[in-house]
């Protein structure tokens, strides 16, 4: 059934739901939400499918995933499940269910997908570096009021404002 | 009382079957602002749509107010929330680096798994470059791992740093958060005029807005008002879930223990002893810091016992256990995890120490060696000091 797109929420609203959940998160677990946890996790096991032994001797890999333990068995690892099926659903319901390539009309499909691959490496680098990403960090740490998260939020606006003008042209119309 | 260990109460399949639905919410929020767009998330850093903005800080903002709004009212126990801990210039430098990442790729972590659901390409490619991220920062971190374990507080709170309340810290977010709200509404505004050319007015005209403002600043103002709980009316919220410790005598220990444990090289011991100034001077068990009661209720001066790692263990000790046990009431509440009382303070240690020898030499009774427990029967003492360790490894961002 081919669903009509639907215009997406109005912004407050849309952040008053995150904002619950991130509550029902804190009341229910005692932390926030995080995604880059679980992609470190992820990252471990996969090493660990063809490099153990690598595993083992990598300081922040050992404590994830040596030996024995499982890096995968996590509560962070459902959460991110969830997080997939979550936008899985509101994607389908609201009819932006699509393979497609989101880009600027500048560049090509293949530019795109280069500078895609590229952003994320240096997104999760950065996201180890700050030990969390914008959902840990920034609205998890924020909403508790630590001092480091909002730094941090900071500083990704700022280095995101500062290079904008020399990537334009992946965005431009 | 929040926040309760779901996993503790609904067992692992029932607990982990939590979080995915937690996740699920998570992931609906964000593909319901259309955080699944590569283009709308690339937007905010020209300035054209403000979407990321509002959604983020909205979020934050109704966190905020839930959680210390819940605190103040008795609900929640914030000292059991995780909070990040704050390592100031690695996250500065992390957060740079993330900026770019962010509009170079377009997304961040949570946003691209939303892409990746929505089967858009560009949001695997970036998922995929993330997963990599991770590793290349793993293979890298023994080259800087100095400066990446720098500039660290525990729990330091923007409250902390400005020296003000929680209260009132909850106000200026709030104060903050809406002019932001303002200004994202007014540059969008301009962008769109300058296409139409509409003149621009500073008022603010979607009534709503206006409202939904009042109604945050006056929750603000409610969580300021009521202020967080001190230790006192914590206890007295909290007094079901850990008397039972104190009457069970659960944390009460023995001399015997305590000497033990001194010796344990795993553990790190902390005697807190609150004795009267001139007793302390007089004989006091070395290592031992003389503190008051009213020290107790000092956030600044709990903090660093709160902060304690997983093998801190704290011992209390006074002329009267009743002493001690306000001061195990007024920490308790307060996060410290791993907290005992010397039973009858050192009522019992000249009669238990002061007769023996150990190498035909006298006990040293302000640090009585190990040996010393040899010369009693291994049954002279029940011990009961169990580590135990409140945070859940730092949350799930690490």
């Amino acid at each position: 059934m081919k669903r009509i797109p639907k215009n997406v929420k109005n912004p407050y609203f849309a952040g008053t739901i995150l904002g619950v959940v991130l509550f029902a998160a804190f009341a229910l677990t005692h932390s926030g939400l995080g995604a880059s946890g679980a992609i470190s996790r992820i990252q471990v096991a996969i090493t660990k499918l063809f490099w153990s032994s690598h595993v083992d001797s990598v300081g922040t890999f050992a404590s994830m995933g040596a030996g024995k333990s499982n890096a995968l068995d996590h509560p962070s690892i459902l959460l991110l499940i969830g997080t997939f099926a979550g936008g899985l659903i509101s994607a389908w319901l609201n009819g932006r269910l699509k393979i497609e390539i989101y880009k600027g009309s500048k560049i090509s499909n293949i530019q795109r997908l280069f500078f895609a691959i590229l952003g994320g490496i240096i997104m999760g680098y950065g996201a180890r570096f700050a030990r969390g990403c914008t959902s840990g960090q920034a609205l998890s740490g924020g909403a508790v009021l630590s001092l480091g998260s909002w730094a941090f939020m900071f500083s990704v606006f700022i280095g995101g404002y500062a290079v904008a003008y020399f990537v334009r042209r992946l965005w431009a119309d | 009382m929040l926040p309760i260990d779901i996993i503790t109460e609904l067992g692992k399949a029932g607990g982990y079957a939590v979080f995915f639905i937690i996740g699920a919410g998570f992931g609906i929020a964000l593909e319901l602002a259309g955080f699944g767009d590569s283009r709308r998330l690339a937007a905010q850093f020209y300035l054209k749509d403000m979407t990321v903005l509002k959604t983020m800080f909205t979020g934050i903002l109704v966190a905020c107010l839930l959680i210390f709004l819940s605190s103040a009212l008795g609900l929640l126990d914030f000292s059991q929330l995780v909070v990040n801990q704050t390592f100031l210039l690695p996250g500065i430098v992390g957060g740079l680096i993330m900026g770019v990442g962010f509009i170079v790729g377009g997304y961040c972590p949570g946003t691209s798994l939303v892409a990746t659901a929505s089967f858009k390409i560009d949001g695997l490619f970036f998922l995929v470059g993330t997963i990599i991220g991770a590793g290349l920062f793993g293979e890298s971190l023994p080259g800087f791992e100095n400066f990446w374990n720098s500039s660290f507080t525990d729990r330091y709170l923007v409250s902390d740093w400005l020296g003000i309340s929680i209260g009132a810290t909850v106000f200026i977010v709030t104060i903050f958060a809406l002019m932001m709200f303002y200004g994202a509404e007014k540059v969008e505004e301009f962008f769109k005029n300058k296409e139409t050319g509409k003149a621009m007015s500073w008022k603010i005209t979607k009534r709503p807005y206006l409202y939904g403002a009042v109604v945050l600043v006056a929750i603000a103002i409610l969580v300021w008002s009521i202020g967080q709980p001190d230790p006192i009316r914590k206890w007295k919220i909290m007094e079901t879930k850990y008397s039972g410790q104190l009457s069970s005598k659960a944390v009460f220990i023995h001399p015997l223990e305590y000497v033990k444990t001194n010796y344990e090289s795993t553990i790190k011991l902390i005697t807190l002893d609150l004795r009267p100034n001139k007793d302390f001077d007089n004989f006091h068990l070395s290592g031992s810091e003389n503190v008051k009661l009213v020290d107790f209720l000092n956030a600044k001066f709990v903090a660093p016992l709160a902060q304690l790692p997983p093998q801190g263990v704290v011992v209390l000790l006074a002329d009267n256990d009743s002493i001690s046990i306000k001061a195990w009431q007024y920490l308790k509440v307060q996060g410290v995890v791993n907290l005992y009382i010397l039973e009858n303070g050192l009522h019992n240690w000249n009669s238990l120490f002061a007769d023996k020898k150990i190498h035909e030499k006298a006990i040293n009774l302000a640090s009585p060696p190990a040996e010393v427990l040899q010369l009693f029967s291994k049954n002279a003492y029940v011990p009961k000091i169990k580590i135990g360790s409140k945070k859940r490894s730092g949350g799930l961002c690490s």
